[in-house]
């Protein structure tokens, strides 16, 4: 998304990336400000349970984000898919156990043909990945408020075992989304699909001739991204025990999940950045999430400072770095 | 462009070849209206028409100023909440008194001129990427909108206020009742037609958004240009807040999505987004196609839901397609 100019490559003192200094500012000014002026134990356990349990839906589809946007691309359509998944999830399975894996067949066959028609409509078919999988989003959306106008079918308390259910302390929706991030780190960091995701998001062109077939890359990640939402929506459909069509929308996971990844240090032309940025990224909106409720903060204020620091945390990076952008 | 072309080339051939260069979304949109006239035939009456292009102003003049965001190589996201933000805080500073107009009009303006130089300065000075920008700037907005209200519609806006959107000339020969917001749109078009194509600002953006550092190297002002590129969009929106206040009234969510249909627009006007390729007129037939496809798919009697899927549809059908011509063309990029 932007033109390069070469510049002299800095020296790498910081061993730890910026984005974890972030997090422990926002985290340490978080416990500071709601211990002098809020309500409750800021570092309670039921407290930072609490933040990594508002961090896990965005978590989940803000980690197939990256991929998308590492590649170069972006995917608007999330937010629609994951509302397509918990209705189509909780539609299919009736509270039925036996028909959960019906469900899950056909929700991940959705997310498959999303994932690949986006990637097909940016590739082959050279539209801009913005208005492609905008287009995409207002498909879905519109044969989903034609089928369904409120909370569709339920699903079985087993399934339930997803959201609410815990090995020892742990919850399950945590250690399945650190699996998750720990998969999709390695797949970036060690396979080969992840060295081509950072070549071809760095340079198409480039990637292409050195002997990588990019679009394939391209949908890959696309279809990376599709899957993780219909993770997202499995897990919402999970925790309210039943889909609404709203329930993407209304969480704006479309744009909050780019954000995140942006905020977590992931350059938006693609090409440079990572999982572990997203999730931080993802935990220090949850934490300000958790700041603003325990002092009391609205929440019209709360989507004023979350815009505000969207736009800062990236001058940071912008700022460190010597690149032009659009 | 003053000689004269001396050439031996038949009349009806120089005639092909010039509807060859019309952009693709001038056809589109004599289908779309020859569509409509033959489901309802009253359509192109004078009246009716003038009806629709009332319609269509607020898209317009937000895909107008969007133009020049997008030849400049960004987006401007934030134009649908500032619309939100221009309708909310206009009906709260008013509150009803029809004296208050003029100066909640200079407000909500200046409101605007804010927005956009912020926009364009952290985009410029801090090189945070305009999608970034604009979308923490779409949340901001939306939130003082909200916050400033205290999150339903308070207040309302009066009539003089209203009238930009809503009040005709009667009585007009030939065309019967004429809105005033086709007038305002109509002078609106000229003037960014004018500043767009006539105008050292247009090739600016332009150049920018082809190249920044061959603009910059050839001694263009970059920073200036995207300012000015960001706060003509914003102005337009504050525009078409007025105008849709007029006509639509007060409520929260009056501004959603706008900004996703005013680059929808630019794109459909051929538009290439990331920049360097734009023309006004297409632009603001785009907007006019999108608002002709909404009414088209009334006519039709599809139910709603089903509309937005034609329309995103539509929307990747007509940008395959310019893609598809530019790549033939020999643009690299696309789309």
């Amino acid at each position: 998304m932007s033109t390069r100019v070469l510049a002299p490559r800095r020296s790498r003192r910081l061993r730890i990336p910026i984005i974890w200094w972030l997090l422990a500012a926002t985290f340490l000014i978080a416990w500071l400000l709601v211990s002098q002026y809020g309500r409750g134990d800021f570092v309670a356990p039921s407290n930072l349970n609490n933040i990594v349990e508002r961090s896990t839906a965005l978590g989940i589809v803000a980690v197939g984000q990256t991929f998308a946007i590492l590649v170069g691309s972006l995917d608007l359509s999330v937010a629609y898919l994951i509302s397509v998944t918990a209705v189509m999830a909780s539609f299919i399975m009736q509270g039925d156990p036996s028909r959960v894996p019906l469900a899950l067949l056909v929700v991940f066959a959705i997310g498959g043909v999303v994932g690949v028609t986006n990637g097909l409509l940016v590739t082959k078919a050279r539209i801009n990945p913005l208005i492609a999988t905008l287009g995409v989003g207002l498909i879905l959306r519109g044969l989903l408020n034609a089928s369904f106008q409120n909370f569709a079918g339920s699903v079985p308390a087993s399934f339930q075992y997803l959201a609410y259910g815990s090995i020892g302390p742990i919850p399950v929706p945590m250690l399945l989304f650190a699996a998750l991030v720990a998969i999709a780190a390695l797949t970036l960091k060690r396979t080969r699909f992840g060295a081509h995701i950072y070549a071809v998001g760095g340079d198409r062109a480039t990637a292409r001739l050195s002997g990588i077939r990019s679009d394939r890359v391209v949908i890959g990640a696309h279809v990376v991204t599709s899957m993780t939402a219909v993770l997202t929506g499995l897990y919402l459909a999970s925790r309210l025990r039943s889909g609404a069509p709203w329930i993407g929308t209304d969480g704006v996971y479309d744009l909050e999940s780019i954000a995140a990844v942006v905020v977590g240090g992931t350059v938006l032309a693609g090409g440079r950045g990572g999982v572990l940025g997203t999730v931080a990224g993802v935990l220090i909106f949850a934490t300000l999430d958790v700041m603003f409720n325990q002092l009391g903060i609205g929440s019209y204020t709360k989507q004023v400072l979350r815009g505000l620091i969207i736009i800062a945390a990236v001058a940071i990076y912008a700022y460190r770095s010597r690149e032009v952008v659009g | 462009m003053s000689e004269a072309v001396v050439t031996r080339t038949p009349a009806w051939k120089l005639a092909l070849i010039g509807v060859g260069k019309v952009a693709p979304v001038f056809f589109v949109l004599l289908v779309l209206i020859v569509w409509i006239t033959i489901l309802n035939p009253r359509f192109i009456e004078p009246t009716f028409f003038l009806n629709f292009l009332r319609r269509s102003a607020p898209l317009m003049i937000l895909a107008a100023g969007q133009l020049f965001v997008v030849v400049s190589g960004g987006f401007d996201l934030s134009q649908g909440s500032l619309v939100t933000l221009t309708v909310l805080a206009g009906a709260l500073l008013a509150f009803g008194d029809p004296a208050t107009t003029w100066w909640v009009i200079l407000v909500l303006y200046g409101i605007g001129l804010l927005v956009g130089v912020f926009n364009g300065s952290v985009t410029s000075f801090l090189r945070v990427p305009s999608f970034i920008t604009t979308l923490g700037m779409l949340l901001t907005l939306k939130g003082i909108a909200l916050l400033w209200t205290g999150g339903a519609p308070r207040g309302s806006l009066p009539d003089n206020f209203r009238a930009f959107g809503r009040a005709t000339i009667d009585d007009v020969p030939v065309l019967g009742r004429l809105p005033w917001a086709v007038i305002i749109l109509v002078l609106l078009a000229a003037f960014f037609i004018y500043l767009f194509h006539r105008t050292v600002l247009g090739k600016h953006a332009l150049a920018v958004g082809d190249n920044q550092r061959a603009a910059a190297l050839a001694g263009i002002n970059v920073h200036l240009v995207r300012i000015s590129a960001f706060t003509i969009s914003s102005l337009s929106a504050v525009t078409a807040g007025i105008l849709l206040g007029g006509f639509s009234g007060v409520s929260i969510n009056v501004g959603d999505g706008l900004e996703l249909e005013a680059i929808s627009a630019v794109v459909l006007g051929g538009a290439a987004l990331l920049g360097g390729r734009g023309n006004m007129p297409a632009a603001l037939a785009g907007a006019l196609t999108l608002q002709a496809l909404f009414t088209l798919l009334n006519f039709l009697g599809l139910p709603s839901p089903l509309r937005v899927t034609v329309q995103g549809a539509i929307i990747i059908g007509a940008v395959g397609f310019a893609a598809w011509r530019a790549v033939r063309a020999g643009h690299e990029r696309g789309a």
